[in-house]
């Protein structure tokens, strides 16, 4: 294509970004004559530039917008809705013409009679205004353009007073031909000097917006970027070379060209940052069009729009972002007549928030609207199966906020379709996790609510966790590094505890499912002695789910340069990409997600591994359910779903009390009855053992109940078919593991005892 | 050069002669520290840095399923540019970049081992010996069925 229209294209785009919030923010203060005069500007610069490269129906659809504007200006006009609508309209045909000369190099056929039409009925339509508005206020400040500016200055500077400028103005505008400037020098109401500083920062502005910046191709940049990438590389090795260097003035090179390549790297980073206020900027615009639409009136306001952030980031959260203010407005502000009776002011409030915190970009939207139907939201879960009715009350609102991002309520691969909020909130989720960022929402139900979003701040370097297994290294990005533990001694030796296959640790209580790195890589662990004296864990969050990682050693954090992997590698989901250390070696970066889901943690419970009882109704719609198994008295296997599992303990046999009847113990401030299943299940009993007695924590309605088995098995993710039987307590036998197992009714057996507690 | 000649850097592995189109290779490189990529297929050989890009290495003996280079011996990387950016081919040794013409040129005899055939796209008589072209976009795709390739060891 030609470079001029090439170039004429990316300038009228950002002209035409410029416009939308011109008028918008005109629409709001329909008497600045500055606003007028810039949009004045820009539709004459579309139209002539437009024009001269042979553009005839966009310079013919400007002329006419350049004609109401001119009216505007001159005050033959008044500003109203419908005539901002109108230049709006134009401003999307400009677009429409824009998208069709960037793929075709022609304007297309588009029809344009239409819009030229209604232009022109705009244009006539109020001429008799004409007469009417010739007493505009045209000496104040603003009446004179050219002059403007100086005159401001000088106001702003205190030089002159506001009512001697005006008379100075008048002067100019009664025919005569002296500036501004000596009018008032001449006068004397103003001593030449101050006149001579105003002047030079009038200049200045008009400096800063022509020649500050210049226009780089991004390919250029990422060159660039790389560049500098092995220029860094290069360094780290000079400086290892000035170790056993004796000559000054090497070594002072060497520093210096330490200090250059740093400040370089530095630098080239900031080339590809970018102002958020880029993806903002075309939000006023959309706020006001489905405002209109959908008949409410919303205010957006905005702060920290010049927060940066990397180009590619920039790119990635544009959708998404869009998407949650349009959802924000569509669902969350109330109209108007909601917002009356609620007794609100009339007008919505959209909120977008950017700062920078720990290394991370915060981007807050938040609405002053209803807020999420908690109930509604909770309800829609239970009825998809999302969890069990005895977990649901014990989500906190937050967790039952945040089940709107959840894939329409149900996993994967069942419908997404539902209506109303929720929908594509998913696919929000899912774009920014996959830049490493994170989605929250909170919401008080008539008040409002707020998405808040963090997201790293470049994607190219990240700060990551160095760590040592199988004599390799591995990065992991920080942004999912939780917590590091170091178990020391008698530590080291027990603190891992196993159920058959899976390691868990105690982590203040909370059981953590633990993964070993080098079994997941299949990696031979490097000198067994350090690895039975010290475990490192290292604690990771992925999807709302903790585990831990153990690892050979732990050695430093460090930014990294992120290189994507080569399609051979792509299929490995443990890793998220590679990267160059410091002394020239690649290291692969560790993809928490994907390495939690090949140690198949992925089904795991939320939040607090095994302790938060999982899901049973949404496993066993997808006919697949987790099973403990166990051993009690001398029966063969037994086991019970891991739903109805709360947790496991131990006890200690003297902690065992007698109440009524029945053995209890107390359990976390309230008294837990225990019930015996080999007794339950009248099955020939072991001579009991000295050591701990094991129990199955069965929780509901906020009551436990301790089920005393004898050993814990295993824990098995499979599709079990029952076979019914007849006895007690059982709910039949199914085939687990190849060896046929008991089923426990745990709700009947629970049942059961209650009866008898209150028969006796 | 007229059209029916061709250029092609050579390179042996287990003592046969191979050759890819000297358009497609980038460079020739020493033997480079590589770091392994644990759960990859067993053709992969590692991932090396070639100034400041990281570049994957293939091991072009697994990938035609000959047994493995003795223990001391240290591979070369022919870096060869393919529709997803470069890969490093291991190869034993480097030989002459080599014109032929082509009415030396013919199949790959059928009773070569299946792997063999696939990647092998023909074969030019030359004087001393056979010179086997080989596709470096296959020998670089690398499906499930690849890494899993039978390696009969002579």
């Amino acid at each position: 294509m030609d470079e001029f229209i090439q170039e004429f294209l990316v300038e009228g785009g950002e002209l035409l970004d410029q416009l939308d919030r011109d008028f918008v923010e005109l629409e709001k203060d329909p008497t600045s004559k500055e606003l007028v005069a810039r949009i004045f500007r820009a539709i004459h610069t579309l139209k002539g530039t437009g024009g001269t490269i042979g553009l005839k129906k966009l310079e013919s659809v400007n002329h006419v917008g350049e004609n109401i504007l001119s009216r505007l200006r001159d005050g033959k006009l008044r500003l109203t809705a419908e005539i901002i609508s109108a230049l709006l309209a134009m401003i999307d045909i400009n677009r429409q013409l824009f998208a069709s000369v960037e793929s075709t190099g022609q304007e297309g056929d588009l029809d344009l009679t239409e819009t030229i039409r209604s232009l022109n009925e705009i244009l006539n339509g109020q001429q008799e205004l004409q007469g009417a508005a010739k007493s505009e206020n045209d000496s104040t400040l603003a009446g004179a353009p050219g002059s403007t500016l100086l005159g401001k200055i000088l106001v702003e500077k205190g030089a002159v007073e506001e009512a001697k400028l005006v008379e100075a103005l008048e002067v100019q505008r009664s025919g005569d031909p002296r500036r501004l400037g000596e009018i008032l020098v001449q006068s004397g109401v103003v001593p030449q000097t101050d006149v001579q500083d105003a002047l030079q920062s009038q200049y200045e502005s008009r400096e800063d917006a022509v020649n500050s910046s210049i226009r780089v191709d991004v390919n250029l940049l990422d060159k660039v970027m790389n560049l500098v990438g092995e220029l860094v590389l290069a360094r780290n090795q000079v400086l290892q070379f000035t170790s056993n260097q004796k000559d000054p003035a090497f070594l002072n090179t060497a520093q210096r060209l330490n200090l250059i390549t740093t400040e370089l790297q530095e630098g080239v980073m900031k080339t590809r940052m970018q102002p958020i206020g880029n993806v903002w900027n075309k939000f006023p615009r959309i706020v006001r069009d489905l405002a209109n639409s959908t008949g409410k009136s919303v205010r957006l306001e905005m702060e920290g729009a010049q927060t940066e952030l990397d180009k590619t980031i920039i790119e990635a959260i544009k959708d998404p972002l869009t998407h949650v203010v349009r959802n924000s407005l569509d669902h969350g502000i109330e109209t108007p007549a909601e917002r009356e009776a609620a007794g609100k002011p009339l007008q919505g409030l959209l909120f977008l928030r950017a700062f920078h915190e720990g290394g991370q970009v915060n981007i807050e939207i938040s609405d002053d609207g209803g807020g999420l139907d908690l109930d509604a939201i909770r309800e829609k879960a239970l009825e998809r199966g999302i969890f069990s009715s005895q977990h649901a009350a014990k989500m906190s609102d937050r967790e039952i906020g945040n089940l709107i991002f959840m894939a329409g309520f149900s996993t994967a691969d069942k419908v997404t379709n539902i209506s109303g909020r929720g929908v594509g909130m998913d696919v929000v989720k899912t774009n920014v996790e996959k830049i490493g960022g994170t989605v929250d929402v909170s919401s008080v139900r008539g008040h409002g609510t707020t998405l808040k979003i963090k997201i790293p701040l470049t994607l190219a370097i990240i700060p990551a966790l160095i760590v040592t297994t199988g004599g390799e290294r591995f990065a992991i990005p920080q942004v999912s590094l939780v917590e590091l533990v170091r178990l020391e001694g008698k530590a080291a030796e027990t603190g891992i505890e196993m159920i058959q296959e899976v390691s868990v640790y105690r982590l203040r209580g909370n059981l953590l499912p633990v993964i070993y790195l080098n079994r997941e890589l299949k990696l031979g662990s490097k000198g067994g002695k350090a690895a039975e004296e010290v475990i490192n864990i290292v604690v990771l969050q992925a999807d709302g789910r903790q585990f831990g990682l153990v690892v050979d050693e732990i050695n430093d954090t460090e930014e990294i340069v992120v290189k994507p992997l080569s399609k051979q590698l792509k299929g490995i989901s443990c890793f998220a990409g590679a990267t160059i250390m410091g002394d020239g070696k690649v290291a692969l970066i560790l993809d928490t997600f994907g390495l939690a889901q090949h140690a198949s943690l992925a089904g795991e419970s939320r939040t607090h591994g095994v302790s938060a009882a999982k899901g049973g109704l949404g496993e066993s719609a997808e006919q697949r359910e987790s099973w403990l198994l166990f051993r009690a008295g001398d029966h063969g296997k037994l086991a019970v779903p891991l739903s109805m599992v709360s947790r496991l303990e131990e006890f200690d046999p003297k902690t065992i009390e007698t109440s009524g009847n029945r053995q209890v113990v107390q359990y976390r401030g309230e008294i837990m009855p225990l019930v015996r299943v080999a007794d339950a299940l009248q099955l020939p009993v072991e001579t009991a053992g000295e050591g701990s007695i094991k129990v199955v924590v069965h929780s509901e309605g906020g009551h436990s109940v301790g089920l005393v088995v004898d050993e814990i098995l295993d824990i098995v993710d499979q599709h079990v078919t029952v076979t019914k039987r007849a006895d007690a307590h059982l709910l039949g036998s199914a085939v687990i593991q190849q060896r046929v197992t008991d089923l426990l009714d745990v709700p009947e057996l629970v049942m059961s005892i209650a009866g008898e507690g209150r028969t006796a | 050069m007229t059209a029916t000649q061709q250029q092609f850097c050579t390179f042996y592995i287990q003592g046969l002669l191979f050759g890819v189109e000297v358009e497609t290779v980038q460079e020739v490189i020493q033997h480079q520290e590589m770091t392994g990529v644990p759960l990859a297929p067993e053709v992969v050989a590692g991932l090396i840095n070639l100034r400041g890009q990281i570049v994957t290495a293939i091991d072009l003996r697994r990938r035609l399923g000959v047994c493995d280079r003795p223990g001391d011996a240290l591979p070369m990387n022919v870096v060869v540019r393919t529709g997803d950016g470069a890969v490093s081919l291991l190869v034993d040794e480097i030989g002459d970049v080599v014109e032929v013409e082509q009415r030396d040129f013919e199949e790959a005899p059928d009773t070569l081992a299946c792997t063999s055939r696939e990647l092998i796209r023909g074969v030019y008589k030359l004087k001393k010996e056979l010179l086997l072209i080989l596709d470096t976009q296959r020998s670089v795709n690398i499906s499930a069925s690849a890494s899993e390739s039978s390696r009969a060891c002579q």
